[in-house]
């Protein structure tokens, strides 16, 4: 298979996820101190780095049948709870992640934290604040990027795709020195449900013992196909909000 | 005890997330396609999509049905 699929939809999801890292690091530099908070974000990248080198190549040595059915379940159930926050926030059933608010929480929870050093950190607020950002965005990179680089024995093309999401959200963060709240983060979180739902359909079926007709080609009908559907669910959705409304608007017609 | 009961609300979080019927109707999905494939032989590599978009439809009901 080709590896620009996987490359693709790493590199979107990682953005995604270093976004909204990115908008607590910001956080916490901007308001508290800059060293500490490099600290916790390196400590926290180290981490990330040590799990995907050890887990990776480990899943890779599993027989290709057993990988596929065990990483296909989980990416699927992972890309259907994202398809389905996705659905319901373009639904308006659940709020847009709006990175600017959530920095002013952390901003306002920041500067009412007192400062303390501890285990050689100027500041261990700065330092956990960013560590916990940093590694629970990445721990989603990183289930990713191993799940689709060991099914496609290609953690390295994974990687790629990930390190070129940091640098780039890393390089805007810093040239705008404020949270990327224009990145309309919905829609990207929209096609990683569909890719991530997708791939997880497809491998998983393929481990539990079936052959899709033309091979790697059905993925090029599931694809668009899972998006079609999640498309008719946020028009479905949308239309029931309609109906909802129109009664209500008419009721308060007849009573004025 | 409180530290592990963290850490697996952590870890189902992660994996399961807001709705545990969309794992457990994958999960079914997955089972099912696996004893037709190897009990009755039969290539139902129709019927995992089937489940995963009712999976997906089903939650969104649940999700929306009392706003």
């Amino acid at each position: 298979m080709n590896a620009l699929p996987l490359i693709l939809t790493v590199f979107v999801a990682c953005a995604v996820e270093a976004i909204e890292a990115l908008t607590i690091v910001l956080a916490a530099g901007l308001t508290r101190e800059w060293k500490s908070t490099f600290q916790g974000m390196a400590v926290a990248l180290v981490v990330l780095a040590a799990v995907t080198a050890a887990v990776g190549p480990a899943l890779t040595l599993l027989p290709l049948s057993a990988l596929r059915l065990g990483v296909g379940a989980l990416l699927a159930i992972f890309g259907l709870q994202w398809l389905r926050k996705a659905v319901l926030r373009a639904t308006g059933y659940k709020a847009l992640h709006d990175e600017a608010s959530a920095y002013l929480r952390e901003v306002a929870a920041a500067e009412a934290a007192p400062k303390a050093a501890k285990r050689g950190v100027n500041d261990w607020y700065a330092f956990t604040l960013s560590f916990k950002g940093v590694l629970l965005e990445g721990l989603e990179v990183v289930f990713i990027v191993i799940t689709f680089g060991a099914n496609q024995k290609n953690v390295g093309a994974a990687v790629i795709g990930a390190a070129a999401a940091i640098v780039i959200i890393t390089v805007a963060g810093i040239a705008v020195k404020a949270p990327l709240a224009k990145v309309p983060e919905n829609w990207m979180k929209f096609g990683v449900g569909i890719m991530l739902t997708s791939f997880g359909t497809f491998w998983g079926a393929e481990g539990a013992g079936v052959s899709w007709p033309g091979n790697d080609a059905a993925l090029l009908v599931l694809v668009p196909l899972i998006a079609l559907t999640s498309a008719g669910y946020v028009f479905w959705l949308r239309s029931r909000q309609a109906a909802v409304r129109v009664p209500a608007t008419e009721s308060e017609a007849v009573s004025s | 005890m409180n530290r592990i009961k963290a850490f697996g609300a952590f870890w189902y979080d992660f994996v399961i997330g807001d709705d545990w019927h969309v794992a457990a109707l994958v999960v079914a999905g997955l089972a099912l396609t696996a004893i037709l494939a190897h009990a009755a032989k039969v290539n139902a590599w129709w019927l995992l999509p089937l489940f995963v978009f009712a999976a997906l439809g089903w939650s969104l009901h649940r999700a929306t049905s009392n706003k």
